[in-house]
């Protein structure tokens, strides 16, 4: 296969705590694959190995199948773009870009020729001379990604580098970003804690939690079918019940709420149901639907993203419902009585 | 806003105070002084003879470009001493034992010029431990002469005015983001070229203005040059002392002071100039 990063039960501790536990998976060429997980998760930590500022306590990382073990960042094929973009304040956009290059001693000519052609792609043309200090917050991401992809690296890291951005731009770098990706096609290994940043852009996403991952998928399939309730959690917004029982395919909730779900040859203890599973006033000849009486407790109004708050009769529980924005729930008010409705299949049942 | 102005006033009147009490009225004073001139029959003129004077004898010219290239090399040798301390308490250590470190680097200002000079006598002297170490593990046979020489007086003025270097310097430095140092590593930059393309141009300000400070002290420095140094050790602001306290000629010594004030502004200005630093950047 062509990979172009292996790692091998990669581990990294320090003392006693373990920041990265024998994590394992491949990343294949030319794509956008990003690492997604909390704060404290070890994302970082696994960046910083990748990128050689860490070295691993045990296991092994193979960039286009060699071993990266005890050499140095200078020395990797990878190039990061920092979580505050760490640009030179005292260089101007140019010598920026041009840093790395002069490193290698290559010609004036070349080194001019490739920065112009990488402030062209990134759109900075006519910002030469201007100092890093003087950009906007999205100039000075451009200058951070082409300082690293003039390079042409195997890999360029990206740590949370839209974490300092506004909400606006931040949706628009987005876009930007996954588009530069597939023009230049450098494989990206984007880090990030931000779930929307990481499905909007990438073609796979690692969900790590306490030093491991627990899954590896497209974003698509991550959404629909998440292996772990970490994920299900994580991923997503999803309403989360504790299950008491199981038996004759009845899943009752602490709250006392029972729903029909065939086929579990487990003993689950956590039901997910996401906010847009749920049908309102379902009709009758439905079927494999699960009918709950509900009351409108409030209706949380945030534009194509309006949801309702609303309690389960039977059980006392507060969920989040998806609410359209269109003419049939217009009239719909707090204290209403609903029914809502819910397939089978959209009861994600968990182990732990 | 009538309230505010008048605490304004009664904020800057103690600044103003010190600057007219302690600063300019004694320099225009000695201004004066140094322009009035004593002829035979006793009577005050105003001459240029007090600044003549300098220029007729070769010695206040050899003592002055003396203390001039020596000021500026004790201030090199202070960055280059000071340097990779200052990195390390930023940079290296932890912030916790940094700060602890750096109050013990403060240690010597507390005990007062004038003790620490007689403790490099202690260390320099013929039967000193300096020498009695070197005797006694056979390396030399006889004492080396470190003590009264120019030697041991670039030592005692190094030694009094690092401490002044490090502290702007370790501010320039924690300002500066470690992901920096990474990020030029990253793009494949050696330990050396980081050191000279990264680190220093970023704390060239702090470099500059602990430099200034160290400039300073040393050049009008008295005490290590008068004890520490020999016969050859001439230091102006001992020509200047000599003036006013030897030979009694006042209105020479102010003149000699106001030379002294006049090549050490023009030193800085140069330095500024060459390093691409301004003076009310460098300062605060």
């Amino acid at each position: 296969m062509n990979y172009v990063l292996e790692i091998k039960n990669l581990t990294k501790k320090f003392g006693n705590f373990t920041a990265v536990d024998s994590v394992s998976f491949n990343v294949e060429d030319g794509g956008f694959f990003s690492i997604l997980g909390g704060s404290g998760c070890g994302k970082t930590t696994l960046l910083r190995m990748i990128s050689g500022f860490e070295e691993e306590t045990a296991g092994d990382l193979l960039i286009r199948g060699e071993s990266m073990k005890g050499i140095p960042p200078e020395r990797r094929p990878v190039n990061i773009v920092f979580q505050n973009l760490a640009l030179f304040p005292m260089m101007n956009v140019e010598k920026n870009v041009a840093f790395g290059l002069q490193r290698q001693r290559l010609p004036k000519s070349e080194i001019q020729s490739r920065v112009n052609e990488m402030l062209e792609r990134v759109g900075l043309v006519g910002f030469e001379k201007k100092k890093v200090t003087e950009l906007s917050g999205g100039q000075r991401q451009r200058v951070a990604i082409a300082r690293s992809l003039v390079l042409k690296p195997e890999i360029l890291l990206l740590d949370e580098p839209l974490g300092a951005l506004d909400r606006k731009l931040r949706e628009h770098m987005k876009v930007e970003l996954k588009v530069l990706q597939k023009e230049i096609g450098t494989t990206f290994i984007y880090i990030t804690h931000d779930q929307s940043e990481a499905l909007v852009m990438s073609d796979t996403v690692a969900v790590m939690n306490e030093g491991r991952f627990e899954q590896i998928d497209t974003p698509k399939c991550l959404y629909k079918n998440p292996e772990t309730s970490f994920v299900a959690g994580f991923v997503g917004e999803s309403n989360e019940f504790d299950i008491a029982s199981y038996v004759n395919g009845k899943l009752t909730t602490s709250k006392g709420c029972v729903l029909a779900k065939q086929k579990l040859d487990f003993q689950p203890k956590k039901l997910f149901i996401r906010p847009e599973a749920f049908i309102l006033n379902p009709a009758a000849d439905l079927s494999g639907i699960e009918r709950i009486e509900m009351q409108v407790k409030s209706i949380l109004f945030d534009g194509s993203n309006t949801k309702i708050a609303a309690i389960i009769k039977s059980g006392h529980q507060e969920v989040l419902i998806s609410l359209p924005q269109n003419a049939q729930f217009e009239d719909l008010r707090e204290g209403d009585d609903i029914l809502v409705g819910v397939h089978q299949d959209d009861l994600k049942c968990y182990k732990d | 806003m009538k309230k505010s102005n008048s605490t304004f006033y009664l904020l800057i009147t103690p600044v103003l105070l010190w600057l007219l009490a302690l600063i300019v009225i004694p320099h225009l004073d000695m201004l004066f002084r140094s322009f009035r001139f004593e002829t035979d029959d006793g009577s005050w003129v105003f001459s240029l003879n007090n600044y003549l004077a300098f220029f007729e004898d070769k010695i206040y010219w050899l003592t002055f470009v003396q203390t001039a290239l020596y000021s500026i090399g004790v201030t090199i040798l202070a960055f280059v001493v000071t340097f990779p301390v200052a990195f390390f308490l930023t940079k290296v250590v932890g912030k916790r034992y940094s700060s602890f470190m750096t109050l013990l680097l403060l240690i010597p200002i507390w005990i007062g010029e004038l003790v620490t000079v007689y403790g490099w006598m202690i260390l320099l002297r013929d039967n000193g431990v300096i020498n009695s170490f070197l005797l006694k593990i056979g390396v030399i046979n006889s004492p080396i002469e470190m003590l009264f020489t120019n030697f041991s007086m670039t030592i005692g003025l190094l030694y009094i005015s690092m401490l002044f270097m490090i502290v702007p310097m370790m501010s320039a430095l924690e300002s500066m983001d470690d992901s920096l140092i990474e990020a030029a590593s990253d793009l494949g930059a050696s330990k050396w070229t980081i050191f000279r393309q990264i680190v220093i141009p970023y704390t060239t300000p702090g470099i500059v203005s602990g430099g200034i400070i160290v400039f300073m002290l040393v050049i009008g420095d008295y005490v290590a040059p008068n004890i520490l140094g020999g016969k050859s050790s001439l230091w102006f602001t001992e020509q200047i002392y000599n003036k006013f306290l030897a030979s009694f000629n006042w209105s020479e010594g102010a003149a000699f002071g106001f030379l002294l004030l006049l090549l050490s502004s023009c030193i800085v200005w140069v330095a500024l100039k060459l390093s691409g630093q301004k003076l009310d950047k460098v300062g605060s």
